[in-house]
């Protein structure tokens, strides 16, 4: 009797709110997007309405899509790389107003009280809400940027600063903020240190552009040796390094302070390790899913550290947007149409982008 | 190339034992010591710690020894010569020597303190030391160490029960100082109770820490909590009990030198905690990444320690009355405490009373 009241109760995406919406969808683990309509939610006092300019396209979101990780449950509508205009506030917002310029990234929601919230890192929050696929306080399943509208709540809202643009900005929300927050709280930001980025795509070009920005000499660590003309002549990497060349990476044994490890791949850790100098640090800001193999041995030997890193909280990421501004750091991206949304996914895939594709939704998605 | 044996390249006649080849066999040994020169401090060795390293090292378990090999690196005696630029020792002081009795002097671990990063460092055994010779260990009835390397050893502080801290002690003290583990009050646990695990559960108590030991083996919980004052205990091998204490460390010191999984030490600990190895196991093991980056975890290693943190580890153990807990044997028993050793069977280092039991072959 409960089962079939709940099932009476249960509304479709369509219906749940009351504000209808319109976005693109993967319903199963083929992972591929096509039109749904669906609605959102009533802006509270609390809340912020944004009409969506542009979103971002994150890894991520690919294996979201696919259920790489395993917890996905369908329709999802990704994108967590969201710019937009304000088109309505809650009585209670007084950061924003109709016409801002503003950003939602890769979460919306948190408990608020615990240790982390505490200390303005809701991203590590064990009660984090994620912009899309997770259940709001509401019960509603989130959905995300790939869509017209967007409402959030506004401690989650992020103001995006004039002189950056909303396109090349976009991808900010969360590479940017996952590269800025690792480098900030391991200290890899000492001007003149030598800086590893292993991996260079979305997450890995960035690095390189804050790397720069902290006045680090910049070596690019990659399986490619394509990228390397890129690295240096583009991006303004000091060098390149091919990881599968031994003996290139024999001669730099123990010349970095700190590698930051972009690489979702299965990879050995090992050799990174012998990279590093005394004291060094690996960063690992990728998301393999499957366990690494590590020598705790070549840990002790020169008293290195592995540390994770995840995205950062709310403030911290509205100081690396500042941050960006200032240094004219944005990513490199590639601006698609809603509709080519699965070619480029598979693009992605195979690491065909340069370094980012980003959705133009505003000029692009319509019913 | 006159190559001289090691009874003959020095001019000083010492003796010892030591190891012929990788069977680990000690006997008796004759060699001999250089003279003391004008930084050097001249000893005779009381009593000299068994490390697991020494084992490791006389069955060639890490690939890298060479025969004959003197172990000992927890060494304790008393001076019998100075050289005449040394300001530090006087003859009848008390002295140790740990893991390290030389290096390079100009590195940046040198210059820090480090000595034990440097890419150079001599160890006290089993290495070449600047004038081309190989070390002999404490596992001999005296020694020369250049002044830099020698540590004053405290006058109340036990000579057999301190020697262990020569090695032991600071493998445990610098990276709890190093990685923030020092603070009073933080949760610490404690992988593995052999020499290192039964000194880290001393030191963390002193830090004022809440220590769990984390064993494999329930049979060493009363020890853990009644005798070296661990305030719980959790056998790892059991689930329940390691999910009911998920996220709840600060900081876990992993003195395990077997291969065993790291996640579910990770999973112990809070956000932004620690996993610090000092085991060093060689084979490798498996890291999931996830968990360290939804924590903002992290793994780390540290090996030995500098000689100034040596000093200022001898000296803090000597204010807050740490020991190791010790058998003390006579050198003849060496071999078969090196079995019980590698079987995990002392509580918790086994000494050697050079002084009284090591005598000319």
């Amino acid at each position: 009797e409960r089962e079939r009241e709940r099932e009476r109760m249960a509304k479709s995406p369509e219906e749940e709110h009351p504000h209808k919406a319109f976005g693109w969808a993967a319903r199963d683990t083929s992972g591929i997007l096509s039109p749904f309509n669906f609605s959102r939610r009533e802006n509270g006092d609390d809340d912020v309405t944004l009409k969506v300019l542009y979103c971002g396209v994150c890894h991520s979101d690919l294996h979201f899509l696919r259920n790489d990780w395993g917890f996905t449950k369908y329709p999802v509508v990704p994108g967590h790389e969201i710019v937009g205009v304000v088109t309505k506030i809650g009585e209670n917002v007084k950061k924003f107003k109709v016409g801002d310029r503003v950003g939602v990234g890769v979460i919306v929601g948190s408990c608020k009280t615990c240790e982390a919230c505490q200390q303005d890192l809701e991203s590590y929050c064990t009660k984090r809400i994620f912009t899309y696929g997770s259940t709001y306080h509401d019960g509603t399943t989130t959905y995300g940027g790939y869509s017209d509208v967007v409402v959030a709540d506004q401690r989650y809202v992020l103001r995006f600063p004039d002189n950056l643009p909303s396109d090349s900005g976009a991808p900010l929300l969360c590479a940017g903020i996952t590269v800025y927050s690792a480098m900030k709280y391991y200290g890899m930001t000492e001007p003149g240190k030598h800086l590893g980025v292993v991996g260079l795509g979305g997450l890995g070009h960035v690095a390189v552009k804050f790397g720069k920005a902290f006045g680090l000499k910049v070596i690019v660590i990659s399986t490619s040796p394509k990228k390397e003309a890129e690295a240096i002549g583009k991006l303004g990497a000091h060098s390149f390094l091919v990881s599968t060349d031994p003996e290139k990476m024999k001669a730099a044994q123990g010349t970095m302070d700190y590698i930051i490890d972009t690489v979702a791949a299965v990879h050995p850790l090992t050799p990174l390790l012998g990279l590093i100098k005394m004291n060094g640090k690996l960063i690992s800001v990728g998301l393999p899913d499957k366990p690494l193999e590590l020598s705790m041995f070549s840990l002790c030997i020169g008293r290195k550290l592995i540390g994770g890193s995840d995205f950062g909280g709310i403030k911290e990421t509205q100081e690396m947007l500042d941050f960006c501004a200032k240094h004219n750091i944005t990513s490199d991206i590639e601006l698609i149409r809603m509709d080519c949304i699965n070619t480029a996914m598979e693009r992605l895939a195979k690491s065909d982008v340069r370094y980012r594709f980003v959705i133009d939704v505003a000029n692009s998605l319509s019913q | 190339m006159d190559v001289k044996s090691p009874e003959e390249e020095h001019p000083v006649k010492t003796f010892g034992w030591a190891a012929r080849d990788s069977s680990g066999v000690l006997s008796p040994f004759k060699f001999s010591r250089r003279a003391t020169g004008d930084d050097d401090v001249r000893f005779k060795v009381l009593y000299c710690g068994i490390c697991h390293t020494d084992l490791h090292f006389i069955k060639n378990e890490w690939g890298f020894s060479t025969y004959p090999l003197v172990p000992g690196h927890e060494i304790v005696g008393v001076v019998t010569e100075v050289g005449c630029k040394v300001a530090k020792f006087k003859v009848g002081d008390k002295v140790g020597v740990g893991c390290l009795v030389g290096s390079c002097g100009s590195c940046e671990g040198c210059s820090e303190d480090l000595e034990n990063y440097c890419p150079k460092m001599i160890l006290t055994y089993a290495t070449t030391y600047h004038d081309g010779t190989t070390t002999y260990g404490g596992y001999s009835n005296e020694m020369v160490v250049s002044e830099h390397f020698a540590i004053r050893f405290p006058e109340n502080l036990p000579l057999d029960g301190g020697a262990p801290l020569l090695c032991a002690g600071v493998t445990v003290y610098s990276p709890m100082k190093y990685y923030g583990l020092n603070k009073p009050g933080l949760h610490l646990g404690v992988v593995g109770l052999g020499g290192l695990g039964h000194v880290a559960v001393k030191f963390a108590k002193a830090f004022g820490a809440k220590v769990t030991v984390i064993s494999t083996s329930a049979s060493k919980k009363d020890e853990a909590i009644n005798h070296l004052g661990a305030d719980s205990f959790l056998v790892s091998r059991d689930p329940d009990q390691m999910q009911a204490a998920a996220g709840t460390m600060h900081g876990i010191l992993d003195t395990v030198s077997a291969a065993h999984p790291i996640m579910p030490l990770i999973n112990l600990l809070k956000f932004h905690g620690k996993l610090i190895t000092i085991g060093a196991p060689e084979k490798p093991t498996e890291l999931q990444v996830f968990p360290l980056i939804m924590g903002r975890k992290m793994v780390a290693g540290s090996s030995i320690g500098g000689m100034k943190e040596t000093q200022e580890m001898i000296d803090f153990a000597a204010k807050h009355n740490i020991t190791a807990d010790i058998e003390v044997i006579p050198v003849d028993y060496v071999n078969t405490a090196m079995e019980r050793l590698q079987k995990g069977d002392v509580r918790y280092r086994f000494v050697i009373d050079i002084g009284k039991s090591l005598t000319a072959a």
